[in-house]
């Protein structure tokens, strides 16, 4: 990574429209996400079923949710109108997708830890899909145990390194230039 | 016909630079998101519809029961014919004539007759009960299964599936083991009986799960709830709330052919999902369609004041 590169005060000038907001947007609710969700693990699983406190802060933990996946997906889109890879920016784009598969991953993986009436209906449709690839062995959505310790351990390491990454990857390769943009514009 | 490779890509370092505060924009945005995530939350709340308890299922539909729990000994309900990873009873989904599902394995061994002998054999002081068991476990397979079946078909042309208008009939002691199941499930120890198998801290519910969605009960609420599976269920969820709509493009496939009629519809969906992922994945790597962007001027827009200061020639 370029000296001064990794928190620069200064970005291109051509950095100047309102979709760049979507990435630190989505960063923003990735972190609301992971603080309601930390209070979530201090009342254990069934802690919002029965607070209101609870509850609220599943209620926040749902939204920041909802808000995330918003933002991503904006990101998403206008990165790719962007053709945001060029530039040896190949693996920025790749991290940025598999976090995106990662975190689909993690949501579905809390539907499933809701130990609720969701719970129930959508482990018994999502267990047909996960059996018929062959991988409902390993992963099995029917087990609220095995559910819950992904969602709250394992894909959220993957979707933090998977950020983190995607993150140093845009700081050392800085923010891709305006299609068609030349040498030194 | 000559076809000119786009410039390279310059270096982003070698712009002229405006100045702009990475940490006061994130601050500001988690501010806003912060904010705007409690204002939805204490507004909209979110749903908690709770679990099925099997007491409730016994309550509200105590036919159903007895007909899942006939059909478990029967060997005929959707977990006894499943394959696996729960059984060897059916070769189960393939994908090109690979069987991916066979290919995973028998790794959660369940007996779907047992999700309703295990149960009742925890019963104590049941003399009739008691007898049933035995009649049941001292015959032959066939005759267990001749008589699950012949009762099942008993009950599929009762009025309600009320077992007692079924007719009458060589069932041995399948109405007296599904009745005495009907009464554990009433009594609220069904789950404990079917999570715990012996461990204190039971906290797999694939058994009483899979007991569950062999019945009739869990669907019909589902769908009441535009839940199914027909009705785009896997992205949504109780209540007027979002769900996950990021699941679209997965749920769509379901909805529409070859896959809403195809036996393999799991599999397929699975298999073209990948299939798009690793497309989405490796994008930049694929001619033509990375090419879009610059075809379609919709970056005209996103950097329309880098565009005006930089006429292209």
């Amino acid at each position: 990574m370029p000296a001064g590169e990794a928190l620069p005060d200064s970005q291109p000038s051509y950095v100047s429209s309102w979709i760049y907001v979507f990435g630190v947007l989505t960063l923003a609710a990735l972190t609301v996400v992971l603080g309601s969700g930390i209070v979530l693990t201090l009342g254990g699983s069934d802690w919002w079923h029965a607070s209101s406190v609870g509850h609220f802060v599943n209620s926040l933990h749902l939204w920041s949710v909802e808000l995330f996946f918003m933002f991503m997906v904006i990101h998403l889109w206008g990165k790719f109108w962007m053709a945001a890879w060029r530039g040896r920016r190949t693996m920025t784009w790749v991290t940025g997708v598999v976090a995106f598969v990662a975190s689909i991953g993690t949501a579905f993986t809390g539907y499933l830890s809701q130990s609720n009436f969701d719970s129930q209906w959508i482990g018994a449709e999502g267990k047909d899909g996960i059996n018929a690839i062959g991988a409902g062995a390993f992963f099995n959505v029917l087990n609220p145990g095995q559910m819950l310790l992904w969602h709250v351990v394992l894909l959220p390491l993957v979707v933090g390194a998977l950020t983190v990454i995607h993150i140093l990857l845009v700081r050392r390769h800085g923010v891709v230039p305006p299609i068609d943009a030349t040498e030194g514009d | 016909m000559t076809m000119t490779r786009p410039p390279s890509t310059p270096d982003a370092h070698d712009f002229s630079k405006r100045p702009y505060d990475l940490v006061k924009e994130f601050v500001i945005a988690l501010t806003v998101v912060s904010l705007l995530t409690v204002v939805l939350a204490a507004v909209f709340s979110s749903p908690d519809e709770p679990a099925i308890t099997m007491s409730a299922w016994a309550q509200a539909d105590p036919a159903d029961v007895v007909a899942t729990a006939t059909g478990e000994l029967a060997g005929t309900t959707t977990s006894a014919t499943y394959g696996a990873p729960y059984n060897h009873n059916a070769d189960g989904q393939s994908v090109l004539g690979i069987p991916l599902q066979k290919m995973g394995g028998v790794r959660i061994p369940v007996d779907s007759a047992e999700l309703v002998l295990q149960p009742l054999t925890d019963q104590v002081g049941d003399a009739a009960l008691t007898d049933a068991l035995t009649q049941w476990q001292s015959a032959t397979p066939s005759q267990r299964t001749a008589w699950a079946t012949a009762y099942a078909d008993a009950l599929a042309v009762a009025p309600d599936g009320d077992p007692a208008q079924a007719p009458a009939g060589e069932y041995g002691p399948v109405p007296n083991l599904t009745a005495a199941f009907l009464d554990v499930a009433r009594s609220g120890y069904l789950e404990g009986s079917l999570t715990s198998s012996g461990n204190f801290y039971g906290g797999d519910q694939t058994r009483s799960l899979l007991l569950l969605s062999d019945g009739a009960y869990l669907e019909d609420r589902a769908v009441a709830q535009q839940l199914g599976g027909d009705q785009w269920g896997m992205m949504n969820e109780t209540g007027n709330y979002p769900g996950q709509p990021w699941m679209w493009l997965y749920t769509f496939w379901y909805q529409v052919r070859p896959f809403s009629t195809s036996e393999n519809a799991d599999a397929q969906v699975w298999a073209l999902m990948m299939l798009l992922t690793l497309a989405l994945m490796f994008l930049p790597l694929i001619p033509g369609v990375r090419d879009i962007p610059r075809w379609v001027p919709v970056h005209r827009l996103i950097w329309r004041d880098y565009y005006r200061t930089h006429p292209r020639a």
